[in-house]
């Protein structure tokens, strides 16, 4: 009973200091608001264009804003809203998707590292060393240039050039309990490494590598977005912002500015709100990292 | 002597980095998706001439002998033939390289002059104007792409203002004559050959690209400098000085800054990352006729040895770049020096 009074409190407690925290930075809500209806339009957005994203349209061609067309059209007549909003699934999408490969794998191994120490750390260690020894977007290019021109090709290269952050926070964190009383406690009642590691110390750091993940998600769509801009992985038709900005990019010289501006626009207003957020969920979870 | 032993010890940590970058650059070249024989023999091969590329590429030895003859030709500079220019990688790369450094130089250059002053001043009048205008100029920085900024700054300053050069190239050679190749920077070049027109010229088509490049590190820098101000402020040596009566610009850049320099040094290895990366957005706006421009080109032309050359380039650069930046902490800070 005096348990779950304890406990209760602690919830509670928690959710006051983050109810308090959210109030005092209006700016997280607000990016979460905004995000949030990012996350409708990808997901609704199909069901909500005014156009077909692909229809080419010769006689409608670099049409300025107008009310038929908020943002504009592009080179070949297609509708640049239409466009834009069908290209946040596949750009979240893009960055949702490198970001849970890393966090996976990168928690696998520097959980493993920091837990069991020795020549297995040695070697995920100067595996780690090796990825962080390039420049990491010159070696997401390389990857995607000898695995293959795809977009699954740059959701993984954006994953491998991260994983070293993953690896070795999770490695720093997991080397700090491993021998704390929980744990311990935990060894006596029997459990094997691999058990102690799933089941007692991993939950202990998720949290804190949940706001790792958050605060990676706008840097992730940064560089799956610089992949296609320069021509990898997305294929001309689709819709996906890079790539967008980069057709538009050649009308820059007469003036078409709407082609480029509003991809652009929608790819910033992203990464900001994943940034903003990442740092409120720093703050609430884990306000040690605050700088 | 005992510093010589420690700077050397640091010299010696590249070593591991350099062959780990290696051996990857030649499981990358590996990887390649389909028979490197048959896509060098082109479409029209016969299952000879894809067997004879194969022995004259040495694709049907052992992978370890590959990796050997691999590493011995990397050791004479040869990074095999550019498809696209039919030149030598390796020559290619370093006719290209100095635009490069040249302009990444530049663009850190700017972030410093306009990052570290930032980061300073807001970590000195902390809730102030400034603070603000900094933590706004760090989450933009941190937030906008690259090659976004660097098509708006185009559009800005060169289609409506028209203050700004054409953004092609790093000088229009039909009003200027391109300086002869001593250092193979630019603003260098033109000084030397006292041709001020030029250097101008050099100069102006530099500030776009250098400010979108420079705006990405920016963020990192000024969030450090104001960082570590703020911790080397309130420190206790701060505190006394303050307590002893020292001037506030003793205390601030005699004590403070100088305490202060170590974590923006060491923030410097994460920012050459950035800005080589970088790099490569930027050139494609701007035409910028650097390695990272020739990367582009010859990933999309398959051009898979000028890829390997580029990355392993960039990496090799990159490992320089940061024993640089930890001989320059182990330069301005003893505890650095004597912690080995």
């Amino acid at each position: 009973m005096a348990e779950t009074t304890s406990s209760n409190m602690q919830a509670s407690t928690f959710w006051r200091d983050a109810r308090h925290k959210a109030g005092e930075n209006k700016l997280t809500l607000a990016a979460a608001l905004i995000l949030l209806l990012f996350v409708l339009v990808s997901l609704l957005a199909p069901w909500l264009v005014p156009y077909d994203p692909l229809a080419v349209e010769p006689a409608a061609a670099l049409k300025a804003p107008s009310l038929a067309h908020p943002f504009g059209t592009d080179a070949l007549g297609r509708d640049i809203l239409s466009r834009v909003a069908i290209a946040t699934r596949l750009d979240i999408g893009m960055a949702i998707g490198a970001v849970v490969l890393s966090f996976v794998f990168g928690t696998a191994t520097g959980a493993i590292a920091g837990y069991f120490g020795g020549w297995t750390d040695a070697i995920i260690g100067r595996f780690m060393d090796t990825i962080m020894a390039f420049p990491l977007f010159v070696l997401a290019m390389g990857i995607v240039a000898a695995l293959g021109n795809s977009i699954e090709n740059i959701v993984l290269a954006t994953a491998i050039i991260n994983l070293p952050f993953y690896s070795r926070f999770a490695r720093s964190e997991v080397n700090v309990r491993r021998n704390m009383t929980f744990v311990e406690a935990a060894r006596m009642g029997g459990n094997r490494p691999f058990r102690l590691l799933a089941f007692h110390i991993v939950p202990n750091i998720l949290p804190t590598m949940m706001v790792q993940g958050s605060l990676n998600l706008g840097w992730a769509i940064l560089n799956a977005a610089g992949l296609s801009f320069i021509g990898l992985g997305v294929r001309a038709p689709t819709p996906e912002w890079g790539i967008m900005v980069s057709e538009g990019a050649s009308y820059i010289f007469s003036g078409e500015w709407w082609t480029f501006v509003f991809p652009g626009a929608a790819l910033v207003i992203t990464v900001f709100c994943f940034n903003l957020i990442g740092d409120g969920l720093r703050d609430i979870i884990d306000p040690r990292r605050r700088t | 002597m005992k510093i010589a032993l420690s700077f050397a010890k640091r010299i010696a940590t590249a070593i591991p980095s350099i062959i780990g970058v290696v051996v990857v650059t030649f499981l990358l070249a590996r990887a390649l998706p389909g028979d490197a024989a048959a896509y060098y023999a082109g479409s029209s091969a016969t299952p000879e001439s894809i067997a004879q590329i194969r022995k004259a590429l040495g694709l049907d030895k052992p992978l370890w002998f590959q990796f050997g003859d691999y590493t011995s030709r990397l050791l004479h500079g040869d990074l095999g033939i550019s498809l696209s220019s039919g030149q030598p990688v390796f020559h290619d790369l370093v006719t290209r390289l100095p635009a490069s450094i040249e302009l990444t130089l530049c663009a850190l250059m700017f972030a410093m002059l306009i990052g570290l002053p930032l980061g300073i001043a807001a970590a000195t009048r902390p809730g102030k104007a400034i603070d603000h205008l900094c933590r706004i100029i760090v989450s933009v920085g941190a937030a906008f792409p690259t090659f976004f900024v660097a098509l708006g700054l185009v559009y800005f300053f060169y289609f409506r203002l028209g203050i700004a050069p054409e953004p092609l190239g790093r000088l229009n050679d039909t009003y200027f004559s391109i300086p002869p190749t001593i250092t193979g920077l630019y603003l260098v070049d033109t000084l030397l050959a006292g041709d001020i027109q030029a250097f101008w010229a050099s100069l102006s088509q530099l500030v776009l690209p250098s400010i979108s490049l420079g705006l990405f590190a920016l963020a990192p820098i000024a969030r450090i400098a104001r960082a570590s101000m703020l911790a080397s402020l309130s420190s206790d040596f701060c505190r006394t000085a303050r307590a002893m009566g020292l001037s506030r610009t003793r205390i601030v850049y005699g004590y403070g800054l100088r305490n202060a320099m170590l974590p923006v040094i060491n923030i410097l290895g994460m920012v050459f990352s950035f800005l080589l990366g970088a790099n490569v957005l930027v050139e494609q706006v701007f035409a910028w006729p650097g390695i990272g421009a020739y990367a582009v080109n010859a990933v999309i032309t398959s051009d898979y040895a000028a890829v390997q050359g580029f990355v392993l380039m960039m990496a090799i650069l990159y490992i320089l770049l940061n024993l640089m930046v930890d001989l320059a902490a182990a330069a301005i800070d003893p505890r650095v020096r004597y912690d080995g």
